[in-house]
């Protein structure tokens, strides 16, 4: 199941880069999607980690959650930015991710990256090292809206 | 219809082109490298962000809005991979954070990183 639907997302890739429908370009296409699919059984990459399927119907909603927290957050990084005093408190904690799977924990180490004013310097267990901008951005952290907000995305599959 | 898609895209390319100059501002503003690093991040979120939306509208329904949404999805993907390991190899050449509050010892949590040694306290 997880290797037919890796086949299929790399053929319709290819399909999309390609913009070419002859016969032999879409033979070459499943060709090499199915081939990529061998190399990656091989590398032992297309596993829950590496194609994680199961997060797929959460992530439908969880990205435009995500797309909307960057917003907010990049207009408030771009407010300490352009105010005169520029007015920053970098602080540095430590939070707990409550997810279950490590494709789980890369979402939400990586949103916190991607949301400005806050990023995941270190990660020992499912302990994540904070800096942020400013204080309130690590306090926002701590209180788990993200780490809650992850999780559900995690079991909605 | 025509003339409202052009205007909401440059409108969106104009927005873009806003939050890359104010990433670019912060770059030079902020004191240090963690901070300058949360300037660079709304270049490339916000920033880029707007920009392909903008591009999107100016290409309509097709193949190259779609080679742009693959595009925003590699930015968004290996930005935060790149922010870690940039982070992670200043904390090992032992640049510290100039921090207004250390808050990793106040939370409950142990400070396990492997790091301990080089990393401020």
């Amino acid at each position: 199941m997880r290797y037919v639907s890796l086949a299929g997302l790399l053929f319709a890739f290819w399909l999309a880069l390609s913009g070419h429908y002859t016969p032999m370009l879409v033979t070459a296409g499943v060709v090499c999607a199915v081939a990529c699919v061998f190399a990656a059984i091989r590398m032992r990459v297309a596993d829950p980690e590496g194609h994680p399927i199961e997060l797929f119907r959460g992530a439908i909603t969880y990205f435009p959650w995500l797309f909307w927290e960057i917003a907010k957050s990049g207009w408030s990084v771009t407010r300490v930015i352009l105010h005169p005093s520029l007015p920053i408190s970098p602080t540095m904690t430590v939070v707990r991710a409550s997810q279950k799977t490590a494709a789980g924990m890369a979402t939400y180490a990586n949103s916190i990256t991607l949301t400005p004013g806050t990023m995941t310097v270190g990660v020992s267990g499912d302990e994540f090292t904070i800096h942020a901008l400013v204080r309130d951005g690590a306090i926002d952290l701590e209180g788990g809206g993200m780490d809650r907000r992850v999780s559900q995305f995690e079991g909605a599959a | 219809m025509r003339l409202a898609v052009e205007i909401a895209s440059w409108g969106f390319m104009l927005l873009g082109s806003f939050f890359t100059l104010v990433g670019a501002f912060g770059l030079v503003r902020m004191p240090e490298v963690f901070t300058r690093m949360h300037a660079a991040s709304v270049t490339d979120t916000l920033g880029v962000g707007f920009l392909i939306f903008g591009m999107c509208l100016q290409a309509g329904f097709g193949l190259v809005s779609l080679k742009l949404l693959f595009l925003l999805a590699l930015f968004f993907f290996t930005a935060p991979v790149v922010t870690h390991a940039l982070a992670q190899a200043c904390l090992h050449e032992g640049i510290k954070p100039q921090l207004a509050e250390d808050r990793r010892g106040m939370t409950g949590a142990r400070p396990t990183d492997p790091d301990d040694g080089r990393q401020p306290s």
